[in-house]
């Protein structure tokens, strides 16, 4: 049964995480509230599996020409300053900090995902 | 303006993927779309920043000694046959009900970990 939701769990964070659509909270949530794990190796976990997910969902939008490759250049570039800003207080705060501060990013986003305005279906 | 507004989505985007792990896409496509960019490209590109961002973080999360690569090895398999899906699926779908369905999903976990 563990692999059950273990597998359902990754498997709807990787449908989720290729949309940019929070897929590491969905993962994060299994590996810290069911799992069991330490929320800062969950992070780590998510960060990783990330890599190849990404890639392998970069592949299908580069051939359907759906990346904007300027606006991703410049987001990137601010990004990794704010990586490593990110890492370094992660690093720093305590795990049972950590978790509640994580906890507090869902409850916005959740509000937000809940209340969100109907997306016109097939726009591109 | 519209790089002002990537760069600093793109800066907050990593202050969210360094700290906590995830978060940068919700961060980035609102961003995207803000700029101008289709709803659907605003997905799609929001993958191309979070990318680097995450080869960073994870990295030092790694040498940190955060977690391994044999921790997040069983994962792999089942978060990639996810990622296919969702990269064939995210031109189709209707993504209104799947926001209000995981919105739900991390209202509880917020409860969880907060209280």
């Amino acid at each position: 049964m563990e692999y059950v939701w273990m597998a359902l769990a990754a498997t709807l964070s990787g449908i989720l995480g290729a949309m940019g659509m929070g897929g590491g909270g969905v993962l994060i949530i299994y590996l810290t509230l069911i799992a069991g794990l330490d929320q800062r190796a969950a992070q780590g976990i998510n960060l990783i599996v990330f890599i190849p997910c990404a890639l392998l969902a970069l592949f299908f939008y580069l051939k359907k020409k759906l990346i904007d490759g300027r606006a991703a250049l410049f987001a990137a570039a601010a990004g990794l300053a704010g990586a490593l800003a990110g890492t370094w207080l992660s690093g720093m705060i305590e795990t049972g900090v950590l978790r509640r501060i994580f906890g507090a990013m869902l409850l916005f986003i959740g509000l937000r995902e809940v209340f969100a305005k109907p997306q016109k279906k097939s726009k591109s | 303006m519209k790089k002002f507004l990537h760069a600093a989505g793109g800066f907050c985007a990593g202050i969210a993927n360094g700290l906590l792990g995830a978060g940068g896409g919700m961060i980035v496509v609102p961003m995207l779309i803000k700029s101008g960019l289709p709803i659907v490209k605003s997905h799609a590109t929001s993958v191309a920043v979070i990318l680097p961002i995450c080869v960073l973080s994870a990295s030092l999360y790694v040498r940190r000694g955060s977690v391994t690569l044999g921790q997040a090895l069983p994962y792999l398999p089942f978060m990639l046959i996810g990622s296919a899906i969702g990269a064939w699926a995210l031109p189709k779908l209707n993504r209104t009900l799947l926001r209000r369905i995981f919105g739900g999903l991390m209202l509880w976990a917020a409860w969880r970990m907060l209280f």
